[in-house]
């Protein structure tokens, strides 16, 4: 049997400086974009729907209907908008993939922007990758110089600016319309919808905001077509996709790969759970997806079979715990994640986050009640769907399936007085666990 | 049971019932209901009688969908026409109805519920159980809907967030962070209503707080209340988000609509309990808006005022100064008994001793009487006074004291004006409304300072600015902070050239093609389209020319004018004749028929036809004895265009009568002083600039006098009668009078006259008086006070440079009478003019200088550049 890895993003990575204009142009980059601009925008954007690619940015929609959602042309500027903004814990897919070819990037870029009659795009890229950050800036450079972006794209006529923004470190601007806030400017929280970032987005401007791998998808589909881009993964999640592998599993990393394969499988390439010690609970697709178990190495990894196992394929960031971790120290940690990023704007996720991790840091150092595990689960529950955005509902998944899967776990820390886990072995490398931090206080004084 | 209602301003009056596809009809808790196309579902709910709780939700403000409160369960159809449940429960705040939406609240949907509770008790986890020292305690939405939509208890036991309390905005808004739910209210009203933002939210998460702008933080060198030049208030403020420190006329209203008691007022906090307080709809006295108010008492003491709920007029917001000034009203100085002058032993003028009102009424009598043969009485009734005040002493100049010689105007004032209140505003009821400053395609400003002059107007303006496209042009020397926030034109006016400036839109309008600057064309153009119009100050008397400039572009652009005057009582006095040349109801005091239809209704024989006096004539012939008394009501000296004029022509009368709240500099002259009610001591009716009629109730009990019932008295000491002892009985002999269907007096049509060339070392003047000021309605209002804003002098950068000036200078501007000096605020404005405020601490224009806008005045050099941080400078020509 063949490996079932597909590298298409990814094909070009281990090429030498495949960051460079020449390396990517001799692996045939760019071939999309003067195949593109010889044909019709609208056919472009029928191509792409035609192909089935869903958003890669966790939520899965389809990339090409978003695209057609845009109003007929005004006359006036409409823009494309990057979510280059990867920052939820666990997933780790567009850094490489923009620090290796950040050319693949651009090419996606400039065929979206001329499919959806864009002259100004942006990549919103999260500030912390300051090597990525430039990577791109870089790779933005080469392509005026080579006349692939600025006027007259390689003589075709179209014009296409691209600029490269660097965020300054909040999770919530991976929210589209936080982002849109932050790129102009203006504190990052989300927007009220409608209107939609179609209709008013960018300076109140028609606007697509896609995430990186979606744009860095586009160019495999128009060399190659809609057909072999719907041959690979499943009738309804269509494509290739990257797997990101990280935690307790002998050989982290990306797999690329159709859309539908299984952990089983992925673990199989990765050459299985950490050395002696056994699968305990993972991440389908990134920390705000409910957790699945070893009973779910066998879902297929599409959005369709996911979501009938109780979890999302977010951004298939699969973070593998073995059975030395404790799970509440983990959705402890997650939760911090949360309550730190939590813009404040709304109600529920603001303070809802800072109960659930007070709660949360109780239990795990011994000291919690079994009334705690009920009020956990009814702030979760006052927390999802009640919301402004996404991110409030992000902070309850791993929280209410760690007490579904786990409960026992939880109630052990509360009746032990302890957490019963030697945290020294969970670690990959020799570690000696801090003494554990008190938890008297005043709250919030961070 | 099914009941509809309808909502929504397309719905108001039945023959404009809005075309079906204008309207939404859905279910809110199985009530089927038609609404407005647009109708957020909250309001909706409202219209029902069903109260959905919410924070964040106010009617005037954008939604924002923050706080979650107001959650409700909702299922609309699909494109099939299927009902389907919407996964999630709905911010009905921010959701607009839809047809044949269902919607559930609390009362019916369990999910609803259960969401309004989870959302409370997560507001409440980190909110003090501070309650019973709050000041918002007892009327705290977020008290009274814990108790109707929450927990009993609350499941929290780890610590709640702190904050140290309270932080200064201001001198007179003060934040208490650890009380503040971040409902936005206060963030989202400085930036859509008053456009002043000065806090904004900061961090995240649970630390995200309501915060001041932090130099710290972003690397804004210049630290709070240290900012040079203009627009910065008197006293320690935060800085705002651009910078400069904090500095609002409206951040009192913040104060109302936070739902909870994070914001507080200093003059306020920790003063009185909700429940203990009495509260009285009343209306404002501070400007010509008369601005719907709630007044609170508490055992005879007011201890403050809120913005009344009136949308034709200053819809929930009022200014800072009709909150916080009404001290003035109980100042230690109050009037409490008449006071008569006794002669000294040695026969000259001797000192003020409290009288009866029997004795001080007949020797007021006696002594108006004998003045009345020795060469006549004169009026000055003050612009600050109600319907019935105002019309007392119309009638009671002309039935009692035989005289035409009235005049309310305490401030610059010309016969042009006069004539063209009689034309244009006298009789003709309400013409241009607030919502018309809304919804009009132009404003044109003239002699208007609208944020600073009028207040509540300046709020319409910019709200039809920002919501509804509305062009505001403004004819005044510099680009006022005001004018830019309703994205304004200046069309640059040095003092004295605004009616040329006024006749060159008119040209532009006539042949299309103006001269001039881009923006006069502009102008012209835009004042062309229907619904323009022409908003007028007071200020413009001093302009020769000016009213007619205003009425002549007028006639050629067909755009409506509305003359904005300052004080309340200036439209109640054109209305009832305080003018020489006016009777009431518009009349002619020189047309005989008016005058015969007057006299009939007031049963007299008839009435004095000799041409009344100005308030500067009056005050001429006193001087040099034509006349002989006069009867002066709430008149300031210091308002007056010559003060020192004034005292002189006060100091020669021989007769002065003064009807007043608080003692003055006229009951310095004044042989009888009345003591009269101040306005939370009596009802009344305050006419708005719109016309429109603002009657208030009495507040505090009091046996103290409306002027109309002193007057009515006084004039029955005088053997004459008014009639006028009762408030309905002034309401009935005005309703006897009717409306004037004569022919009116003649527009004025005066040409633009060419200013004066400027010397060098001199400057043309340009003053106006700012909201807050030296006024003495805001006395004994020290947190007020200090967010006036600290006085400059505005040079444009060639006018200082020619006069030797830098930013920061002292400037001295002097006039043969005098001079003040004040630090330099180098403007972007016209050339040889120097703008100073008119009556503020330190800059007493009419005072110092006695001069006028329009006046040319020296300017010069004081010397090294002021202290930093201290507005208040040596001032030689300081008053008092």
């Amino acid at each position: 049997m063949t490996s079932p890895l597909t590298p298409v993003l990814s094909d070009g990575w281990d090429a030498d400086r495949s960051w460079t204009l020449d390396a990517y142009r001799d692996g045939g980059g760019y071939a999309g974009l003067e195949q593109a601009l010889r044909r019709e925008p609208a056919d472009l954007v029928a191509l792409v729907k035609d192909s089935g690619l869903r958003g890669r940015g966790g939520a899965g929609f389809p990339t090409g209907l978003k695209w057609s959602f845009l109003p007929p042309d005004d006359g006036g500027p409409r823009y494309l908008v990057v979510n280059a903004d990867e920052s939820e814990p666990g997933t780790c897919k567009d850094i490489p993939l923009m620090l290796a070819s950040p050319h693949l990037l651009v090419e996606g870029v400039a065929i979206t922007s001329f499919a959806i009659g864009c002259h100004h795009a942006f990549v919103y890229v999260r500030g912390e990758v300051l090597h990525v950050y430039r990577r791109l800036l870089r790779a933005v450079e080469e392509a005026y110089a080579a006349g692939l972006l600025g006027k007259d794209v390689l003589g075709s006529g179209y014009d296409l600016d691209v600029t490269v923004h660097a965020g300054a470190g909040a999770y919530i601007c991976g929210e589209e319309t936080a982002l849109l806030d932050s790129l102009e400017g203006l504190r990052g929280q989300p927007r009220l919808k409608p209107p939609f970032p179609a209709v008013a987005g960018l300076y109140a401007r028609p606007t697509v905001v896609n995430n990186v791998e979606s744009i860095a998808s586009v160019p495999g589909i128009v060399t190659r077509g809609a057909d072999w881009f719907k041959g690979l993964g499943t009738e309804r999640s269509t494509g290739h996709g990257l797997f990101s592998l990280s935690g307790h599993v002998r050989r982290p990393g990306q797999y690329e790969a159709p859309l539908g394969i299984t952990l089983r499988e992925l673990l199989d390439m990765a050459g299985g759970v950490r050395e002696g010690h056994e699968l305990k609970f993972w991440t389908p697709g990134g920390s705000s997806t409910p957790l699945f178990t070893a009973e779910h190495l066998d879902v297929p990894l599409d959005y369709e079979s996911v979501g009938a196992a109780g979890s999302m394929l977010g951004t298939r960031a699969l973070q593998i715990f073995d059975e030395t971790t404790c799970v509440v120290r983990a959705v402890a940690r997650w939760t911090e994640f949360y309550a730190h990023e939590s813009c404040g704007k709304c109600t529920p996720c603001r303070e809802g986050t800072y109960w659930l991790r007070a709660v949360l840091l109780r239990v795990e150092a011994g000291q919690g009640t079994q009334e705690d595990l009920d009020v956990l689960l009814d702030v979760c529950d006052n927390i999802l769907g009640r919301a402004f955005c996404a991110l409030g509902d992000g902070a309850t998944s791993p929280i209410t399936s760690s007490i579904q899967h786990f409960r026992e776990e939880y109630e052990a820390h509360i009746t032990g007085g302890a957490c019963p886990f030697d945290r020294s072995r969970s670690a990959l490398f020799e570690h000696a666990p801090r003494e554990q931090r008190a938890l008297t206080g005043a709250g919030a004084h961070r | 049971m099914t009941a509809t209602t309808t909502t929504g301003p397309a719905a108001a009056g039945g023959e404009k019932r809005p075309a079906p596809s204008d309207e939404v009809t859905f279910t809110i808790d199985g009530i089927e209901t038609t609404v407005a196309k647009g109708t957020l579902v909250i309001r909706a709910a409202e219209e029902l009688g069903i109260q959905i709780p919410r924070f964040c939700d106010h009617p005037l403000l954008e939604p924002a969908g923050a706080c979650r409160q107001c959650l409700v369960e909702v299922s609309a159809p699909d494109r099939e026409g299927t009902l389907r449940p919407m996964p999630k429960p709905q911010a009905s705040c921010t959701l607009t109805a839809s047809p044949g939406m269902v919607v559930s609240t609390q009362a019916t949907s369990p999910v609803a519920d259960k969401a309004q509770h989870g959302v409370m008790e997560l507001l409440l986890i980190n909110h003090p159980l501070d309650c019973p020292v709050c000041d918002k305690g007892g009327e705290c939405p977020l008290q009274n809907q814990a108790m109707s939509n929450g927990r009993p208890t609350s499941r929290l036991v780890d610590p709640k967030r702190t904050f140290p309390k309270p932080l200064a905005v201001s001198t007179q808004i003060l934040l208490d962070r650890e009380r503040c739910i971040l409902c936005q209210r206060c963030t989202r009203f400085s930036a859509e209503i008053a456009g002043d933002p000065f806090i904004d939210l900061q961090k995240r998460g649970a630390a995200q707080q309501i915060g001041r702008f932090d130099e710290d933080v972003l690397g804004f060198a210049e630290p709070p209340g240290d900012a040079p030049g203009a627009d910065v208030p008197v006293g320690a403020a935060i800085a705002d988000e651009s910078g400069a420190t904090f500095s609002s006329y409206f951040s009192g209203n913040t104060i109302q609509i936070c739902p909870v008691g994070a914001l507080t007022s200093a003059a306020y906090r920790f003063r009185s309990r909700p429940f203990d307080l009495v509260s009285t709809p009343s209306v404002a006295e501070h400007d010509s808006s008369a601005s719907a108010v709630r007044v609170d008492h508490r055992r005879g003491v007011v201890l403050r005022r809120l913005a009344g709920d009136d949308p034709a007029v200053n819809e929930e917001w009022i200014t800072d100064k009709d909150r916080f000034a009404f001290h003035w009203q109980s100042a230690p100085d109050r009037l409490t008994t008449p006071l008569v002058r006794d002669l000294a032993e040695d026969g000259t003028r001797g000192a003020l001793r409290p009288a009866s009102w029997v004795e001080a009424l007949e020797l007021a009598g006696e002594g108006l009487a004998a003045a009345r043969e020795a060469g006549g009485v004169a009026v000055l009734p003050g612009g600050r006074l109600t319907v019935e005040d105002a019309y007392a002493y119309a009638k009671l100049a002309r039935v009692a004291l035989g005289t035409n010689d009235v005049d309310h105007r305490a401030r610059v004032h010309s016969d042009e004006e006069a004539e063209f209140l009689a034309a244009t505003v006298a009789g003709s009821g309400i013409g241009v409304t607030f919502a018309d400053l809304e919804h009009a395609p132009t404003v044109l400003l003239v002699g208007l300072e609208a944020e600073e002059e009028a207040g509540v107007p300046f709020l319409r303006l910019r709200k039809g600015a920002q919501r509804h496209g509305v062009r505001v042009f403004s004819v005044a020397p510099f680009t006022t902070r005001g004018l830019e926030r309703m994205d304004g034109t200046l069309l640059p006016a040095a003092p004295g050239t605004e009616a040329e400036w006024l006749d060159g839109i008119a040209d532009g309008a006539a042949d299309g093609s103006a001269d001039g600057t881009e923006a006069v064309a502009q102008a012209s153009q835009a004042l062309a389209a229907e619904g323009s119009l022409i908003l007028v100050g007071e200020r413009l008397a001093s302009v020769a020319g000016g009213y007619s400039a205003v009425l002549r572009l007028a006639g050629r652009t067909g755009a409506r004018v509305a003359w904005i005057p300052r004080r309340v009582g200036e439209r109640a006095g054109v209305e009832t004749g305080t003018l020489p040349n006016l009777l009431p109801g518009g009349r002619p005091a020189a047309d005989a028929a008016a005058r015969a239809e007057v006299a009939g209704a007031w049963g007299v024989g008839a009435l004095p036809a000799e041409p009344g006096r100005s308030t500067a004539e009056i005050l001429d012939a006193l001087a040099v004895g034509q006349l002989a008394g006069v009867v002066v009501g709430g008149v300031e000296v210091s308002d007056l265009p010559d003060p020192a004029h004034a005292r002189r022509a006060l100091a020669q009368a021989s007769f002065v009568v003064s009807l007043e709240v608080r003692a003055s500099e006229v009951t310095q002259a004044a042989d009888v002083v009345l003591p009269v009610a101040a306005p939370t001591e009596r009802a009344g009716t305050y006419l708005g600039w719109e016309g429109r009629p603002r009657p208030f109730r009495q507040v505090l009990e009091s046996t103290a006098m409306a002027d109309h019932r002193v007057l009515d008295a006084l004039a029955a000491a005088l053997g004459a009668e008014l009639g006028l002892p009762t408030r309905e009985a002034v309401q009935a002999d005005l309703a006897r009078l009717g409306a004037w269907t004569g022919a009116r007096v003649a527009a004025p049509d005066l040409d633009a006259l060419e200013p004066p060339a400027v010397e060098p070392g001199t400057a043309v003047l340009a003053s106006w008086r700012m909201l807050l000021d030296a006024g003495r309605g805001q006395d004994g209002e020290a947190f007020l006070a200090g967010t006036a804003k600290r006085p400059v002098a505005r040079l444009s950068a060639a006018t200082a440079a020619s006069a030797g000036l830098a930013d920061g200078d002292l400037v001295t501007v002097a006039s043969d009478r005098g001079a003040l000096t004040l630090p330099v605020a180098v403007t972007e404005m016209v050339d040889h003019v120097v703008w100073v405020p008119m009556r503020s601490p330190g800059s007493a224009v009419h005072e110092s200088l006695g001069a006028a806008p329009g006046d040319t005045v020296r300017i010069g050099s004081a010397g090294a550049a002021a202290p930093r941080g201290d507005g208040r400078t040596a001032n030689e020509g300081e008053q008092r």
